[in-house]
């Protein structure tokens, strides 16, 4: 008892409780993210003043001005070519982009790859709820084969992407994928990849119970969880290629698919210049300190 | 605040506009720049590619420029001085986040070595064609400041200006240069370290938890808190209040907006910045900035030499744009000629400031190549002439 008093307190501390209602539909999955980030950020015991989090714009994007840690709103689709510059400033950041498909891999797609190809050392977490909740529910390249959106109003017949396939092959050191109903592995695979040095992508398929699910008569939210729950089979160190979602009657893959080592960013690029320049290098540590 | 000496480079150089631009970028501070190459820009990029392992700091090629002009506003709130590079059309692709960087009150600097447009135009020749872009070209209500460096000199020096003026005023600056001024070589002095005054970051001196991101001091402009400083900082590119939460209502809009507007405007005349040359007995003035200014010298000496009483106002700060100066003016000159290397942009400005008091007439062309002076003499000659009407401006 005493001990969940303390999440409690310390969940409360790392929201911007002033600022509840928050805008998401009841039923949505993105609260339920949100609760398993910040209890991954507990357990893990990860300095929250040194956690920044970049978000683009959408639904999922909201979820950077309800925490109480340095949040950044920015522009759709750029979240995380806003968070390498925020980690590669300051190499002390523990830096975080978390957003919608759209928002990460249709307007963002070119950021998320180069962000994964440089190895840039942040977390990445994509709400995948098959469409675009903010704008009302449109199409998205997550949408899944004869599921309809507004812009899609026959059903969808493009290929979605395979998120996980694609972090794997563009280089991200740790690539997971969970959904809404899997709380305690995903809070665990949170909590593993902000331990991680390197791109970690952490996908989750979660439920847009207002537009995606009501337009599709999916169901309710808990119908979803359902769906996900019976749907799922856990398979870990899958080859990325099975992780692939093109419909509704596909098994859902979920799991850690891969976990390796691989010098980010800033150890490349150091080890790097201190060979070819030697002592004439200097390396850049990070900002120096201000007066706060 | 004294320029650091790891980035400065001291001594006479010989050197074009692009590399000393990059020089000045450094001595400014300036240690993060996200780039994607592009003519006739890129040599700035080059360079400090290559200096900056050597002083400390970070060199990124970004997958396009969309990414570059934001991955700069990640280094800046993570507390570095940064800056990007570009040229048209890329300009036209970081137009996204100039209004980012306005709404966020992000201290940045853009630079534009202005090539001949609209799309891929004239990738190795010049113009001054962006400069109503680098005042409008995002969408929204906001300021920005836009300065013009004439020589490869003025690329140095500017560049710690743009710098001062972003830090002053935690607002985008954009260095306007043109391909001309960009590969041009001449003599570049550039002075010791203590010689070079910076305009220090506005840091929060308040307690960490009594920090609101967006708390503007009595001049509009709020301090800033750097991430990871515990401050719990809420950067929102949405409409929001002091505290950086969104507030979706016109009351907010007006409050924020106005005050990013006046932020610029309330200072303007601390931002302006002109030089002029043979201004007091002057019946026709040339406006002119950039490497244009300089050719309409030469116009200005040829007309004296006629004997027609021309001057020179050369604008260094194009935006703000001097509207009290151009007003002052327009009651005392009988016409101004705007010279520039476009087919009429700030001549728009003149003409709207000079509130039909003076003609205002227009010495432009679509770019590719400097004026002659006697293109300028010859508007010149025309402004004078009593069959000229005021307010028109022929092509
Ligand atoms: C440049 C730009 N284009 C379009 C939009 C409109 N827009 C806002 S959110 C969004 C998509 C949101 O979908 P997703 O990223 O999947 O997030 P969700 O709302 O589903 O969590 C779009 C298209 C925008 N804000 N900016
Ligand atoms: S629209 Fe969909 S994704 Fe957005 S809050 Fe509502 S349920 Fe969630
Ligand atoms: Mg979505």
């Amino acid at each position: 008892m005493t001990q969940t008093l303390e999440l409690k307190d310390k969940m409360e501390g790392l929201l911007r409780t002033n600022r509840l209602p928050h805008v998401w539909c009841s039923g949505c999955g993105i609260g339920i993210v949100l609760n398993s980030f910040l209890r991954a950020l507990i357990a893990s015991e990860t300095d929250e003043n040194k956690v920044a989090v970049s978000c683009g714009i959408g639904c999922t994007a909201r979820i950077s001005g309800y925490m109480n840690i340095d949040g950044f709103h920015m522009t759709h689709g750029r979240a995380l070519a806003f968070a390498t510059g925020l980690k590669l400033a300051n190499p002390a950041l523990k830096t975080v982009a978390i957003g919608g498909d759209g928002d990460m891999i249709a307007i963002g797609g070119n950021h998320f790859i180069h962000a994964a190809r440089r190895n840039i050392d942040m977390l990445v977490i994509c709400v995948n709820n098959f469409n675009y909740g903010m704008t009302g529910g449109q199409a998205a390249p997550t949408t899944t084969k004869e599921s309809c959106g507004t812009t899609a109003p026959y059903g969808s017949f493009e290929n979605p992407f395979n998120l996980p396939f694609i972090a794997d092959a563009c280089g991200a050191v740790y690539v997971a994928r969970w959904t809404a109903f899997h709380v305690r592995q995903l809070q665990l695979s949170i909590q593993e990849a902000l331990k991680k040095k390197g791109f970690s992508f952490i996908e989750i398929f979660s439920q847009c119970t207002e537009l995606f699910l009501r337009k599709n008569k999916y169901g309710a939210g808990l119908d979803e969880m359902k769906f996900f729950k019976q749907n799922s089979v856990i398979k870990n160190g899958a080859d990325t290629r099975e992780a692939e979602f093109n419909s509704r009657n596909d098994k859902i893959v979920v799991g850690k698919f891969v976990d390796r080592e691989r010098p980010d960013f800033k150890e490349s690029m150091d080890g790097y210049f201190g060979k070819v320049l030697k002592d004439k290098f200097i390396r850049y540590e990070g900002p120096l300190q201000t007066k706060i | 605040m004294k320029a650091d000496t790891k980035g400065v480079l001291t001594g006479l150089h010989f050197m074009d506009g692009d590399h000393s631009c990059c020089e000045g970028l450094l001595a400014a501070g300036c240690r993060f720049i996200g780039g994607y190459p592009i003519t006739p820009s890129t040599e700035v990029v080059e360079r400090f590619a290559e200096r900056i392992p050597k002083v400390g700091g970070v060199f990124i090629q970004m997958e396009d420029e969309i990414a570059s002009s934001i991955v700069i506003q990640g280094a800046v709130w993570a507390g570095l001085k940064a800056a990007t590079v570009t040229s048209g059309p890329g300009f036209s692709l970081m137009m996204e986040h100039i209004g980012l960087a306005a709404m966020t009150e992000t201290p940045c600097v853009f630079v534009n070595v202005q090539r001949g447009g609209p799309s891929t135009g004239l990738p190795t020749l010049p113009a001054q064609s962006d400069m109503m872009q680098a005042k409008w070209g995002s969408h929204g209500d906001y300021e920005i400041i836009a300065v013009s460096p004439n020589s490869p000199q003025e690329c140095f020096d500017f560049a710690i200006l743009a710098f001062n003026y972003a830090e002053q005023y935690r607002v985008p600056v954009m260095l306007m240069m043109d391909e001309c001024v960009g590969h041009m070589y001449e003599r570049v002095k550039i002075p010791s370290a203590d010689e070079i005054e910076l305009v220090e970051r506005r840091w929060a001196t308040c307690a960490a938890g009594e920090y609101l991101t967006y708390k503007p001091d009595a001049d509009l402009v709020p301090r800033m808190a750097k991430a990871g400083d515990g401050c719990r900082i809420l950067v929102e590119s949405l409409t929001h209040d002091e505290r950086g939460y969104p507030v979706i209502t016109p009351q907010a809009q007006k409050k924020l907006v106005s005050r990013l507007v006046n932020k610029i405007k309330n200072n303007a005349h601390k931002i302006y910045k002109y030089e002029e040359y043979k201004i007091e007995d002057a019946e026709v003035i040339v406006v002119s900035y950039g490497i244009t200014s300089r050719v309409a010298f030469k116009a200005v000496e040829l007309a004296r030499q006629k004997g027609i009483k021309a001057g020179l106002l050369r604008l260094i700060v194009v935006w703000p744009f001097p509207e009290k100066k151009i007003e002052e003016l327009a009651a005392k000159t009988k016409a101004f000629v705007t010279a520039e290397m476009n087919l009429g942009q700030i001549v728009l400005e003149v003409e709207r400031c000079a509130h039909g008091k003076a003609k205002t007439l227009l010495a432009g062309h679509a770019g590719g190549t400097v004026h002659r002076p006697e293109e300028i003499l010859e508007v010149i000659e025309k402004a004078i002439s009593p069959n000229s009407s005021v307010g028109i401006w022929e092509l």
